[in-house]
This record gives C-alpha cells, sequence and structure tokens, in this order.
C-alpha cells in the first residue's frame, strides 16, 4: 500500500495486524488494547518495529508513559469531523517530546492533511478509495500560518518582515 | 481598522484559489456533493431550500465604506440585488450561484474580506462591542484583542473540528453590547488594581434547545496569556466535549455536564504547561494591533449644537430620531449614530445594494468612512459630529434608514425561518413583518419604551428568542406553523433566559397575542419602569391570565 511520508509517496512497510492474528515478522501496528494486554512480552520482541493504533477516545495521557516502545503511534479518524487526534497529535509532539511517526489512519482526506501535518502528523494512510496523488497537493496549497504549531515554533507577529 | 500586510492578503488569496480549484473539482463531477460539502462548508458556504448561501465574515461587525461598496456590488451582480446582516454581525447572500462563488471570494479578497470560518465546526467569525472605541463607559477598546483573536483562530490546525461550532465575543465596557453571556466564550477586558490589562472570561453560555448563561472561569487573566489560556479551553473541549450527539456537542453542555469546577481545573492544568511559550503576547505585539485602532484625529467641538436644538424644538420626529437612535460618543462634540434596518415592509436586516451604496456614500460624508455592523441586526456610524446630526438625518430618511426605532419593540432581532433555512418549523420573517405593520405608531412604541424582541424559526434560536424580553418560537403542529411566546429574556449584563409562557398561538394569533402582552405591560407598569423590570416584578402570571382568558 502507498501512504505519504514526509509530504512524498512511499510504499508502507508496516502491516496492521489484527487482534486474533499472531505477528509475522517485520514491522507491525497492533492496536493499544492488544499492547495493554501483552505488553510483557512485546518489550522483547526484536523482529521489527512496534507501532500502536490509538481510537481518538484515548488521550495522549494514556499512552503518555508508554512511548519509548513506539515507533509508530497511529491515531485513527473514525470519521474525518471527529477532531481529537489533533489534540492528541500535538501534545505528544510538544508535551510529550515523541519523536517517532505519528501516522493518520481511517478517514484522512486531502483537506485535512495539512492541519494533521501542522499538529506534527508525519504519515498519512489517504483513504483506499481517494487519489494519493491528488491529495499530496494539499501541503502546497496554503503557506501562511498565523499560529505557532508542531511545524512552526513562532507566531506570525514573530516572523512578520 | 485593521489593515492587511503581505502576509494577510497572500493567506487569503490562496485560499480563494484553494476554493476555485475545489468548485472546478464538484462541476467536473470528481467531488460529489457529500465531499463537497465540508469543503463549501469551510468557506461559509450552505446549501439552503432554494440555492446557496454565502455567509461573509465582517470580523467584530467593522466595515469600512470601500468595503461596504464591495458588498453593494455583489450584492447586483452575483445576487438579486440585496445581502441580509446577521446576528453575528456578518452579511449573507441569499442566490448566488455556485460557479460565482470563487469570483465572490475573489472579489471580497480585494477589499480585504473573506468568508473564512462563518460556518463549519470551528471557530466562527469573533464578534464585539458594536460601539467598541467610542462608547462613553468604555474601560478598554477589545477590538485589537478581537482582531489578535481572528488571526491566532483563522485556520488554527488544532481546532479546525471541534465537536461543534464555537463563538467568541469580546466587550470592554461594563454594560454588555456585545452578549457575551450567550456565547461559548465571551471575554471583558478589565483592569485591576495594578493598572494592568487582562480579562474576566465567561464559558459555556447559549442559545439553541438548552439556552446557558456563561459561566466566570477566571475574572483575570493577565492580557500577555490570552492565546494561552484560549487555547487550553479549546483543546480541553476539544478533546473532551460530546460527539456521540450534535445538540449535545457544544461546550455549554460539556460545562454542565462535567461542572465548571472540574472544567478550570483541567484548563488550568493545560494551561501550567503552555504558559509563557511562543504564544504568550508581548507588549510590542499588542501595542501594534491597539495602533490600528487608535482614535482618528477628532475636531475639537463643543458639547452642544444650536441647530440640532432647535430642530429638536420644531420638529417631534427628530427628536425621536435623537431620543433612540442616537448615543453619546466619548469625544466631547461628537455622536454615535444607529441606523435602523427594521423598517415597514423589510425584512429585519435585509439592504439593498443600492442602500448599500448610500451608506458608503453617507459613511465616507458624515462618519470617516468606517461603519459597524450591529448583532441586532442595524448598522452603526461611530464618529458622527454632532453639527451634522440634521443633516445626516435628513440623508437617511431618504434611504429609508431613520427609523427613529432602536431599542423599541419593533428593532426586532429575526432569524431567516422557514423562508430560507431547511431547518425551519415556521417563517419567521412575515411575523415580523406584520409586527412592525401593526406596530408602526412612533408615540406608541416610544411609549413602550426599551423592548427587546426577538424571533425564531425553530428551536436553534438563531434568532434569539430566549434573550428577548418577549419572544417568539416557531413550532410545527402537526404539519402547521405555530408560535410559542417566552417572557423575561435578556442577552444585556443583567443575562436572562426565556421562560414559555403557555400553549402555542396560530399565525393568525401570534401577533394578537403579542398585542395583549403589551396592553397587560402597559396596564401594569410603574411610571418609568421596562417591560422588562415590571415582568421581573409582576411575574408571568398576568401575562398568562391575558393571554388564555378565553380559554
Ligand atoms: S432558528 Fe431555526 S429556522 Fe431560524 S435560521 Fe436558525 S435553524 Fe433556521
Amino acid at each position: 500500500m502507498r501512504i505519504i511520508k514526509g509530504q512524498e509517496i512511499v510504499e508502507d512497510q508496516w502491516v496492521h495486524v489484527e487482534d486474533e492474528q499472531p505477528l509475522p515478522e517485520g514491522d507491525v501496528i497492533i492496536s493499544l488494547a492488544r499492547w495493554q494486554a501483552e505488553k510483557d512480552t512485546l518489550i522483547g520482541r526484536n523482529q521489527g518495529g512496534l507501532g500502536v493504533r490509538v481510537s481518538p477516545d484515548y488521550h495522549a495521557e494514556d499512552i503518555a508513559d508508554d512511548l519509548e516502545h513506539f515507533d509508530v503511534v497511529a491515531l485513527d479518524f473514525p470519521v474525518f469531523r471527529d477532531g481529537r487526534a489533533y489534540s492528541t497529535a500535538r501534545l505528544l509532539r510538544d508535551r510529550y517530546n515523541y519523536e517517532g511517526e505519528i501516522r493518520a489512519t481511517g478517514d484522512v482526506l486531502r483537506d485535512q492533511l495539512f492541519y494533521m501535518f501542522r499538529c506534527g502528523f508525519d504519515a498519512f494512510e489517504v483513504r483506499a478509495d481517494r487519489s494519493i496523488d491528488d491529495a499530496i497537493k494539499a501541503f502546497s496549497e496554503m503557506t501562511v500560518t498565523y499560529q505557532p504549531a508542531t511545524d512552526e515554533p513562532l507566531p506570525l507577529w514573530r516572523r512578520r518582515a | 481598522m485593521y489593515q492587511y500586510d503581505s502576509f494577510d492578503r497572500q493567506l487569503v488569496s490562496e485560499r480563494v484559489e484553494q476554493f476555485r480549484d475545489q468548485v472546478a473539482r464538484r462541476l467536473r463531477g470528481e467531488l460529489s456533493e457529500e465531499e463537497f460539502l465540508p469543503l463549501r462548508l469551510q468557506n461559509g458556504i450552505y446549501l439552503q431550500l432554494h440555492a446557496y448561501m454565502i455567509r461573509v465574515a465582517i470580523p467584530y461587525g467593522v466595515l469600512s465604506s470601500k468595503q461596504m461598496r464591495r458588498l453593494a456590488y455583489i450584492a447586483r451582480t452575483y445576487d438579486k440585488g440585496y445581502g441580509h446582516f446577521t446576528t453575528r454581525q456578518n452579511i449573507q447572500y441569499n442566490w448566488p450561484k455556485l460557479e460565482d462563488l470563487p469570483d465572490i471570494l475573489e472579489s471580497l479578497a480585494d477589499v480585504e474580506m473573506h468568508a473564512i470560518q462563518t460556518s463549519g465546526n470551528c471557530i466562527r467569525n469573533i464578534s464585539a462591542d458594536q460601539l467598541a472605541g467610542v462608547a462613553a463607559d468604555e474601560v478598554t477598546d477589545p477590538r485589537p484583542y478581537s482582531e489578535i483573536l481572528r488571526q491566532w483562530s483563522t485556520f488554527h490546525p488544532e481546532f479546525a473540528h471541534l465537536p461543534r461550532k464555537f463563538k467568541f465575543a469580546l466587550t470592554g465596557s461594563e454594560d454588555d453590547r456585545a452578549a457575551i453571556a450567550f456565547h461559548d466564550i465571551g471575554y471583558r477586558v478589565v483592569v485591576n488594581d495594578k493598572g494592568e490589562e487582562g480579562f474576566q472570561i465567561f464559558v459555556g453560555g447559549g442559545m439553541g434547545r438548552t439556552p446557558m448563561i456563561a459561566k466566570e472561569i477566571t475574572p483575570f487573566i493577565h492580557r500577555k496569556h490570552l492565546l494561552s489560556y484560549t487555547e487550553s479551553m479549546l483543546r480541553v473541549y476539544n478533546g473532551y466535549g460530546r460527539r456521540d450527539n450534535k445538540y449535545k456537542a457544544r461546550i455549554k453542555i460539556l460545562i454542565h455536564e462535567m461542572g465548571i469546577e472540574e472544567y478550570r481545573q483541567r484548563v488550568e492544568e493545560d494551561f501550567a504547561r503552555a504558559k509563557d511559550g511562543a504564544m504568550t503576547l508581548d507588549d510590542a505585539e499588542i501595542d501594534r494591533m491597539k495602533a490600528f485602532f487608535a482614535p482618528p484625529a477628532y475636531e475639537d467641538l463643543p458639547a452642544t449644537d444650536a441647530n440640532v436644538d432647535t430642530l429638536v424644538a420644531e420638529n417631534k420626529r427628530f427628536g425621536q430620531w435623537l431620543d433612540r437612535n442616537v448615543e453619546d460618543h466619548k469625544q466631547q462634540g461628537y455622536s454615535i449614530v444607529a441606523l435602523s434596518l427594521k423598517t415597514k415592509g423589510v425584512a429585519p436586516g435585509d439592504v439593498t445594494a443600492d442602500q448599500m451604496d448610500e451608506i458608503a456614500r453617507l459613511a465616507d460624508e458624515y462618519s470617516l468612512g468606517i461603519m459597524r455592523t450591529t448583532h441586532k441586526q442595524n448598522i452603526v456610524f461611530p464618529d458622527v459630529r454632532k453639527k451634522d446630526l440634521p443633516a445626516l438625518w435628513d440623508e437617511l430618511k431618504r434611504i429609508a434608514l431613520a427609523e427613529p426605532n432602536i431599542e423599541t419593540i419593533t428593532d426586532l432581532i429575526c432569524c431567516p425561518g422557514l423562508d430560507y433555512c431547511a431547518l425551519a418549523n415556521a417563517r419567521s420573517i412575515p411575523v415580523a413583518l406584520e409586527l412592525t405593520e401593526k406596530l408602526d405608531d412612533i408615540d406608541y412604541l416610544h411609549d413602550l419604551g426599551d423592548l427587546r424582541l426577538n424571533i425564531s424559526g425553530c428551536i436553534n434560536a438563531c434568532g434569539h428568542h430566549h434573550a428577548g424580553n418577549i419572544g417568539i418560537l416557531g413550532v410545527d403542529k402537526k404539519g402547521e406553523e405555530f408560535y410559542q411566546i417566552t417572557l423575561g429574556g435578556s442577552s444585556k449584563s443583567d443575562a436572562s433566559v426565556g421562560k414559555i409562557v403557555g400553549p402555542a398561538f396560530s399565525a393568525d394569533e401570534i401577533v394578537p397575542a403579542v398585542e395583549n402582552v403589551l396592553e397587560t405591560y402597559t396596564e401594569n407598569r410603574e411610571e418609568e419602569e421596562s417591560f422588562l423590570d415590571c415582568y421581573r416584578r409582576i411575574g408571568m402570571a398576568p401575562f398568562k391570565e391575558r393571554l388564555y382568558a378565553n380559554n
């Protein structure tokens, strides 16, 4: 599957694994529930990277203590209108200093990508029925930002010439 | 007023280009209406009963004559020759064509206007006291802070998909003309005993089906923390506001269910960590913003004008107009003049393109080229020389904007209702028109005095019926239009929510019912007592008795 990573389209090396499936070798993304249940064995796993899939019912503070174990935090958008994950991503980056990948999954559409990027998302699984080649244009449409966010430390008033 | 620099201009024009592309994709069929919906909503475009509607932002109600001329041009070129000023100090056009919308936005961008965040579940256009900067009772002008908040909230990436729409209002006066108690967040600029400027902040007010008065979250937060504190308030709402039910998604419900103490604690926790970060406002930025709103170079004028006094003595109508439509200015020799958009035969808030052009001309001639829109759907000239009042009055009469009815019962607020709105239960404009038709005796209006009557076509309360001393609410009874009456609402500093009197009235009965309410008041009032004070003293019972006497 192709995803957007660092504003480029790349072939994804990560595999989403459902709770009942055995873990394959390689880089896997599992549910937060599975992580919580199998934490002890998962910490010792050395066959690839580990990511968790987090529903917006969970907030940044709910996973903050475990962040060191995750290479990917995949924040899910059940519908694009559910904006909770924007705050979660910002807090993971700005408050908990998480430096791994923050990936948007679920109802991920072109017109949300720029805001997601500004909040600290750096990987995007664009919804399967949408054109990813179209979606990537989202990053070049708007160039002026008033407020500081994860992508920009300063408000515009400190940048105005 | 605020002037765009190259950054602001670029932001707005990039937005226009982005939307032009989206409309093109829609017209080519690459986007379905369903996919287009969130995109058009982010640009203030709704699909109404008969056509698209575009809502143009007028930030905190400040408008230049140049902008007003452009609004006239748009009404003439792309609409049916008129526009509608709303209760959010904005203007709506009810008949634009989809393919014209990008051109409309481009035309607006030319005069530093846009339709950004006038719809959708984001921070909406910010409203403020329409007399900001000129009111005699003002402590601090809220407009510089309104602009700071406007910029911060524009395309805020974290808060573009809140549980529900989110409305700010600001005032800098004791006397609340911006209805801050009925907003998601209401700010009052205050000065503490150390002489520092800051904000008293209220949260969780609103109308809709569950009207609530906002609660104080802090009595004073220093002005430098305005944005950080606001961001923390929004972050807690974004994370914990309800998303399972559209009607329970406003912040008022979160505050109600969580309690103001718990909400405050979570906000304070977040704020404690965010405080003193990049968003902390410095004096330089605040001063830069204040400079945009510095008082104009007023002339040194006498406090009174002989011609005005003579005309008052000679012409009762002029006196009534002065009494109702003209207010004291903080600068000696100047007045604040309200243009009434509530005249017989016209839907409240509607203005024709020709009137807009004339308003722009008059603003240039009499009000330093600047005007304000009000949440009561009128227009205000903030800086009129007293000696010009007779001439201005003559001109306004000519274009039917001199009705001396400001803050009387016919200065009513009214939502579009079933004539335009897909959500409506009942028409509201015809009720407004019938009322203004019936109550056209100016002496009687003046005798009734301050009396706010507000009409909503359904429980969503866009016509603010909860905040009317008399409120009228359209309801549906087995497919027929009916109207409930509420009494005792107020959006001023003594804010209260109106209470339902009893069973609803049919379309034929509603205006006579209002007349009954008025008679009950005039029979019961003591001396100069206002309608609201009288109601608060005598209570609901006498009104109820009168209204349902025959049943
Ligand atoms: S109050 Fe109801 S009818 Fe009136 S504009 Fe709002 S949604 Fe429409």
